[in-house]
């Protein structure tokens, strides 16, 4: 079952594709013929896609809400000590609200919590008006198409690869040597003391942050460049005739007129960014006072053994609990500016 | 310049041959005015300033990978300009495998994503065809359920997932990671899909019906061609997210035999020390294939984008 060399993956992989091009195929011979009931054909296209998201989503969803009430206990024997079966301690799972208990009293996890907060709020508020200044900046202007993808580009690169790019511009050496990260090296030019970037709390959630933000402007202003393109030219006219021009044009038509688009992308950046661990595993592996509910979710889950399974799952679930309103915004909002057009 | 203040602006070219009244002529000024109006060679320069300021961290990380490990300890990369000195040592260093091998990693990527991008839009092409033109009860439900499944965050069923894997002994191969890609990208690609469905005109379904076609024939015949720029605009957005996920990497292909680029670089990061040319190189070669995707496909990604279809 585990391939080792390039030739069986290779063909594992082509066998994996071919199997599931089959089960399409077959599925598509099989209900195509006169005369078979509807429910057929219905189930026929439908159930490969109903059983992998109820067993693969759904399913372990309930099973994680279920176990973030859950922590593990010793049980303890009449004396008041734990009891011994062939080495090991046994154990009992308590059902209860500990986990999250822990998670809002806990000094550690409340940074957590007030780490991400700092993300789910920052993140989309600087990435977006970026992007929507640079939008409207752009638009119109030469060499529109080539500045509007050097901003975009970094979407395209993994979270891994940014943070290495900005671990590069963050480097620290000590101040009177020469300095071999950007950003450093330009206080040194300003004749600023160089600065410990990822390690001095609590700005060093701020300059993650700033990666995040070079990573999503680009979404931002793309989605908002078609939107103000999308403004009816007459609306703008009329206004111009109206005597609006330049900042009162932008913020009194632009605006109110992309306005939905403006939510969306605020909403979909908060949502990256809430789920987001990749950045601040790979900068600063969550250390000094950096994590956020993602990337603890991943270090207790899966770094702590048995006792950090609780946590985790209580940590998963109030990810989902936060993402619930915003994404239901979102849907609004998607919903209002499909009305518009 | 404010409207219509009677200068004609250079750009203006769509002026007929015809003789035109001085009023349309008028209007049409005042139209090409507000397109031109914001072209002003100031907001050209800020806007270009803007965007190279933006490209450099990715310029110092592909500079930086170039220089020789004596250069690039001890000097930034701008010094590079001054003393200049190129070598592909780094990137040797990087994908043999006395050090780590990147290049088994580019493979296992390689591995990982065709699958995760292929079987996630074959099954959503029969789901999305089946929301959009076959009539069945509690059809309106069942596709906003699946919308819904879309705020699932993946954290929540990692364990579980484990937990079904382990049962059905597969955790060591490329299943695990195969199946939970296909997982989470399966309520976005019948989304997008049927979106891109319901906007095939009904009487073009209809006439196929009429002249006998079944199922199979409209889906294939009628629909296929059409649905084109719908499927790459998934398969990029698919492609992306499973080339530089991280997560599902981290959770479900651990082994060496199994992990692919993004994990091996995360990990090359953490336990660097002072490896910057490795990493700087290793960086660059997980970047570079999306980068190409991207720059050669970015239309169909953006107009994915602008579809609705933005992965949370």
């Amino acid at each position: 079952m585990s391939p080792t060399s390039i030739g069986e993956k290779l063909l594992i992989m082509v066998v994996a594709i071919l199997i599931f091009v089959a089960i399409v195929g077959l599925i598509l011979w099989a209900i195509d013929r006169p005369k078979i009931p509807n429910w057929v054909v219905v189930f026929g296209f439908l159930g490969p896609v109903t059983i992998a998201l109820a067993g693969g989503l759904l399913y372990p969803a309930v099973g994680t809400v279920v176990r973030s009430f859950q922590k593990i206990e010793n049980v303890l024997g009449p004396d008041g000590k734990r009891i011994l079966v062939s080495g090991k301690v046994t154990t009992k799972n308590v059902f209860g609200l500990d986990n999250y208990s822990r998670i809002f009293s806990e000094e550690g996890f409340q940074r957590v919590l007030l780490n991400t907060v700092a993300w789910v709020v920052l993140v989309p508020l600087l990435a977006t008006s970026f992007g929507l200044a640079y939008a409207v900046l752009v638009d119109r202007t030469r060499f529109e198409k080539a500045a509007k993808a050097l901003v975009f580009l970094p979407m395209a690169i993994s979270m891994v690869g940014a943070s290495i790019i900005w671990k590069f511009v963050y480097d620290f050496r000590q101040a009177g040597t020469t300095q071999t990260g950007l950003a450093n090296q330009i206080l040194t030019w300003l004749g600023l003391d160089p600065i410990q970037f990822l390690q001095a709390d609590p700005w060093n959630t701020f300059f993650l942050i700033i990666v995040m933000v070079w990573i999503q402007a680009g979404f931002a202003m793309t989605v908002l460049s078609a939107a103000i393109k999308a403004v009816p030219d007459d609306i703008i006219e009329a206004a111009q005739l109206d005597g609006a021009t330049g900042m009162k044009l932008f913020t009194k038509v632009t605006v109110p007129s992309i306005r939905p688009s403006v939510v969306v992308v605020l909403t979909t950046i908060a949502m990256g960014s809430l789920k987001a661990f990749d950045v601040v595993r790979t900068m600063t592996g969550g250390n000094f006072n950096t994590s956020v509910v993602a990337n603890e979710f991943y270090t207790q889950t899966f770094r702590q053994g048995d006792a950090g399974q609780g946590i985790g799952a209580a940590l998963a679930v109030i990810l989902f609990i936060i993402i619930i309103p915003v994404i239901m915004y979102n849907v609004r909002q998607m919903r209002l500016s499909e009305e518009m057009r | 310049m404010t409207a219509g203040s009677g200068v004609i602006p250079p750009r203006i070219e769509a002026v007929d041959e015809q003789p035109v009244s001085a009023r349309k002529l008028k209007a049409q000024m005042r139209a090409q005015d507000a397109k031109t109006k914001l072209s002003s060679p100031f907001a050209s320069g800020v806007a270009i300033v803007l965007a190279i300021l933006w490209s450099i961290p990715t310029l110092g990380l592909f500079i930086t990978s170039f220089r020789p490990v004596a250069d690039l300890r001890d000097t930034g990369w701008w010094m590079w300009f001054t003393n200049f000195h190129v070598t592909l040592d780094n990137y040797q260093g990087a994908l043999s495998s006395s050090n780590g091998g990147l290049a088994s990693f580019f493979l296992n990527t390689f591995v990982i994503t065709l699958p995760a991008v292929i079987i996630p839009i074959s099954l959503a092409l029969l789901a999305a065809y089946a929301f959009a033109w076959i009539p069945f009860k509690g059809r309106n439900i069942l596709f906003v359920a699946v919308f819904a499944l879309q705020i699932v965050p993946i954290q929540v069923t990692l364990i579980p997932l484990q937990t079904i894997f382990v049962n059905l002994n597969l955790q060591n191969s490329f299943w695990p990671v195969w199946i939970s890609h296909t997982i989470f990208g399966l309520p976005l690609a019948i989304f997008l899909l049927h979106n891109f469905m319901t906007e095939i005109p009904r009487s073009i379904i209809e006439a196929a019906r009429v002249d006998g076609a079944g199922h199979v024939k409209i889906f294939f015949v009628v629909l296929m061609p059409l649905l084109i720029p719908a499927i790459a605009a998934f398969g990029i957005f698919q492609f992306l997210w499973v080339w530089n996920d991280l997560l599902v990497a981290l959770v479900f292909a651990p082994s060496p035999n199994l992990k692919p680029l993004t994990a091996a670089v995360a990990e090359l990061s953490g336990t660097k020390g002072t490896q910057w040319e490795l990493l700087s190189s290793g960086a660059f070669i997980s970047i570079i294939v999306p980068l190409v995707v991207f720059l050669s496909l970015q239309r169909y990604f953006v107009r994915g984008l602008l579809a609705g279809g933005v992965k949370g």
